[in-house]
């Protein structure tokens, strides 16, 4: 059965409005520049986003538009960068700190996970951090151990924190514009493994740039996509495959070639989650898989199975299923081994579809 | 062990051992006190450099100490606020009210009208007289024994009272520990129970207001025992890189619970002379000595203001009370401390000073004490209408789920839903 292929949507209207093909990292600097523009109380800070435009680009030109008061370099001290931007929320301001690398995220968890969470919850609504965290995630970049982690599901454990992971530069722009706008703290992870094109897990054959994909089309000017709101990559009726981030494009791809009539959700956002379509989903296909690149155990595909499992039992036809990285921490030369790739989800819908 | 090439696997055999060695206080219960090791240099002796100076010009007052109230009662030296009569009863009253509030709230803790209370008996200069050297719109970011501060700028008691008692009147919905308050109107930000977190936020407000071209600045207080943790010394970075007008206490009061300060690195140096590191004006100056808290307040709110950048002010003083009301301070450290305190008592030294000037009698302390303890009554009084802890009257059990986010997206419904058929079960006449 051949499966059907959804143009990506372009929300508010925005049909008409001029577009451009961008790469990731071009989306998100669009996204900050809008924002800058659009809101004075938006600034940047991390480390190298001033001057050098950040060690991915993402920042580039920035510092030199809106001078060095709204994008600043600051000291390589994550509690610090994130102390502060608790700090400057309060008062008003909406910083949108970077942390170069999640896998550098930990020394700045504390600030996070006990004080911007919790922030209105313990002053009943008197002073909030609406700050976006943003940082790279994920591997496949031959980072080793320390710049490749994906640790989404620590953050979607914490009350009050918000996690958002793009998949496309649509999809960035917009769901980044959505997070500065929103009031409470959002964890927003960037694959940096798709920065430049989306990779469909064989690390051995060339990637397409974003140029020539549906997906970079990126329209101009202000738009935003709701937190909380998934995307159907492609509708289905044998499978429901769960993913984000760099997975969304790995799991299409092999679906693709399987020729299997896969429905693939891209869940956008992992808190606040879009319940509504995965039950919608799942109670179609009886079927679910759940893929992502974080390690198994207590990832956020156990919070994803549990819950398709106690939502949609009685639909299922067949037990619910994770692809994921191992539980080892991420090896430097044997990456590829590592990665869930192909071959170990061609065999999950293999195992799915045969029950 | 690591061995050279061609050793014998034996190397460093013959070196004396290597000892760790764990700091120890000078006194334990049932120790003679002697207090005569700290130096407490002379009341006006110390310099008062210009508020913009170089941060190195305060270098020598890192390891000083600042002192105007002299064991004569009177007030000397350059660092003298020179403040007029009325202010320093205004601050002696604040300073009274506060010891009042302490010794209610301590006896309402012990009747079980709450689960916890902490005193700052002996510590309400570092928060009245500096409350009172800034301005009442400049943003502070507390720790939990700085109720004076909130007494000082007028924050009603009775609301501290419903937070304490966490009742149906508490602002912060009975979400927060007893004596963790909150209050925007009073630019008082809520305070964490995680230690030393509020240092890195009070320095990026402060850069906030810089970069927002405001006349507001800020101040944090911590425990000497929390400049451990790796926040303080992230806010002492971010502070002196971006020159943040932020003002940082510390309070050294000697004790963090049974750790004494020697735990903080207190043995090897003092806690204002942190700043001399990266390159921050510090004072270390008499904590019980109230005009030298709100000199040196009153310095560095200048300094900041006048953009010259942070200080870092070490309030040398005592805690002369536990920890907290789950604390027994006999248990670990000599009962005669607090007495011998060379440094004396901040309202009684207030009070002598006041008396030695004409300003001030017994007969007025003691009409101020029993005006104090009554005002303290009245709102206790007023705030037990609203109930106390684990009396029912609290705030709707649905508030629970409100304030985690802004909107209550669907698990949280959800599980506020399961929270109202477990009260109907639970409490079936509620």
């Amino acid at each position: 059965m051949a499966s059907r292929v959804i143009e990506d949507d372009i929300p508010f209207g925005l049909e008409d409005a001029p577009a451009r093909n961008l790469n990731m990292i071009e989306a998100i600097n669009d996204a900050l520049d809008i924002m800058l523009s659009h809101d004075p109380s938006v600034i940047i800070m991390g480390e190298d986003v001033g001057y050098f435009g950040g060690v991915f680009r993402c920042t580039a030109g920035l510092q030199e538009k809106y001078g060095k008061t709204r994008v600043f370099d600051t000291p390589i001290n994550e509690c610090g960068i994130i102390g502060a931007a608790v700090g400057m929320g309060a008062y008003g301001l909406r910083p949108v700190p970077e942390i170069q690398f999640a896998d550098y995220i930990y020394p700045g968890l504390d600030q996070l996970i006990s004080e911007a969470a919790r922030l209105r919850y313990r002053s009943a609504g008197e002073f909030i951090a609406p700050m976006t965290v943003r940082s790279p995630f994920g591997g496949g970049i031959f980072g080793g151990q320390t710049h490749s982690q994906s640790p989404e599901a620590l953050f979607t454990h914490v009350a009050g924190l918000k996690t958002v992971i793009p998949s496309t530069p649509h999809d960035a722009k917009g769901l980044l514009i959505a997070s500065i706008e929103d009031d409470d703290p959002v964890i927003f992870f960037e694959p940096k493994r798709i920065y430049n094109g989306p990779f469909n897990g064989y690390y051995d054959k060339p990637v397409e740039p974003w140029k020539k994909h549906p997906d970079s089309k990126v329209p101009e000017g202000y738009y935003s996509i709701p937190l909380g709101k998934a995307r159907t990559v492609r509708e289905g009726d044998a499978i429901t495959i769960l993913a984000y981030g760099t997975m969304v494009h790995v799991v299409d791809a092999v679906a693709r070639e399987k020729g299997v009539d896969a429905e693939i959700l891209d869940l956008r956002t992992l808190v606040p989650l879009d319940i509504e379509a995965i039950e919608a989903s799942v109670e179609k296909t009886g079927r679910c898989l759940i893929v992502h690149e974080a390690t198994r155990t207590s990832g956020f595909g156990a919070e994803l199975s549990a819950l398709v499992t106690e939502r949609c039992f009685y639909h299922l036809e067949a037990p619910v299923e994770r692809v994921t990285g191992f539980d080892t921490p991420y090896p430097h030369s044997l990456e590829w081994a590592y990665f869930p790739g192909p071959v170990r989800i061609g065999e999950a819908i293999d195992k799915i579809l045969e029950a | 062990m690591a061995d050279r090439p061609n050793g014998t696997g034996n190397a460093g055999h013959n070196r004396p051992s290597l000892r760790l060695h764990v700091p120890e206080p000078k006194f334990r219960p049932g120790d003679e006190v002697d207090f005569s090791h700290l130096a407490i240099s002379e009341a006006g002796a110390q310099p008062r450099p210009d508020e913009t100076c170089d941060p190195a010009e305060t270098k020598p007052l890192v390891t000083d100490l600042v002192r105007v109230l002299g064991d004569d009662n009177k007030a000397h030296g350059p660092w003298d606020p020179r403040l007029d009569a009325d202010t320093m009863r205004t601050m002696l009253e604040k300073m009274a009210l506060t010891r009042a509030f302490d010794e209610r709230m301590y006896r309402g803790q012990r009747q079980g009208k709450t689960s916890f209370y902490m005193k700052c008996t002996g510590e309400e200069a570092t928060s009245v007289a500096a409350a009172m050297a800034m301005a009442s719109d400049d943003m502070v970011f507390p720790s939990y024994r700085q109720q004076g501060i909130l007494i000082t700028r007028g924050y009603p008691l009775v609301e501290m009272i419903n937070q304490i008692y966490s009742n149906r009147g508490d602002k912060l919905k009975g979400r927060q520990l007893p004596i963790m308050y909150s209050s925007r109107a009073h630019s008082f930000f809520t305070i964490s129970g995680n230690l030393a977190t509020q240092t890195p936020q009070a320095v990026g407000w402060a850069m906030a207001s810089a970069m927002r071209g405001d006349s507001r600045i800020a101040a944090t207080w911590l425990g000497e025992g929390s400049t451990a943790e790796g926040d303080f010394h992230a806010a002492c970075l971010f502070a002196t890189v971006y020159n943040a007008p932020v003002i940082l206490n510390v309070v050294n009061n000697q004790w963090a619970i049974s750790s004494f300060s020697g735990f903080a690195g207190g043995e090897r140096a003092t806690f204002a002379s942190r700043a001399v590191g990266y390159g921050m004006a510090g004072l270390r100056v008499d904590g019980n000595d109230p005009l030298a808290v709100y000199a040196a307040t009153a310095w560095a709110a200048e300094r900041a203001r006048a953009n010259a950048g942070p200080t870092l002010i070490e309030h040398f003083t005592y805690r002369a009370e536990g920890h907290s009301t789950s604390d027994d301070p006999s248990a670990y450290r000599s009962a005669q401390e607090r007495n011998e305190w060379p440094l004396g008592d901040p309202i009684m030294r207030l009070k002598d000073h006041l008396i030695a000037i004409g300003e001030w009698d017994e007969e007025r302390q003691s009409a101020l004490d029993l005006e104090c303890a009554e005002k303290v009554k009245a709102a206790t009084k007023d705030a037990e209408k609203n109930g106390i802890l684990g009396h029912g009257l609290h705030h709707p059990f649905h508030t629970m789920f409100e304030d985690v986010f802004e909107e209550l997206p669907w698990h949280l419904e959800e599980q506020a839903d399961q929270a109202i058929r477990e009260r109907k079960i639970k409490w079936p006449h509620a």
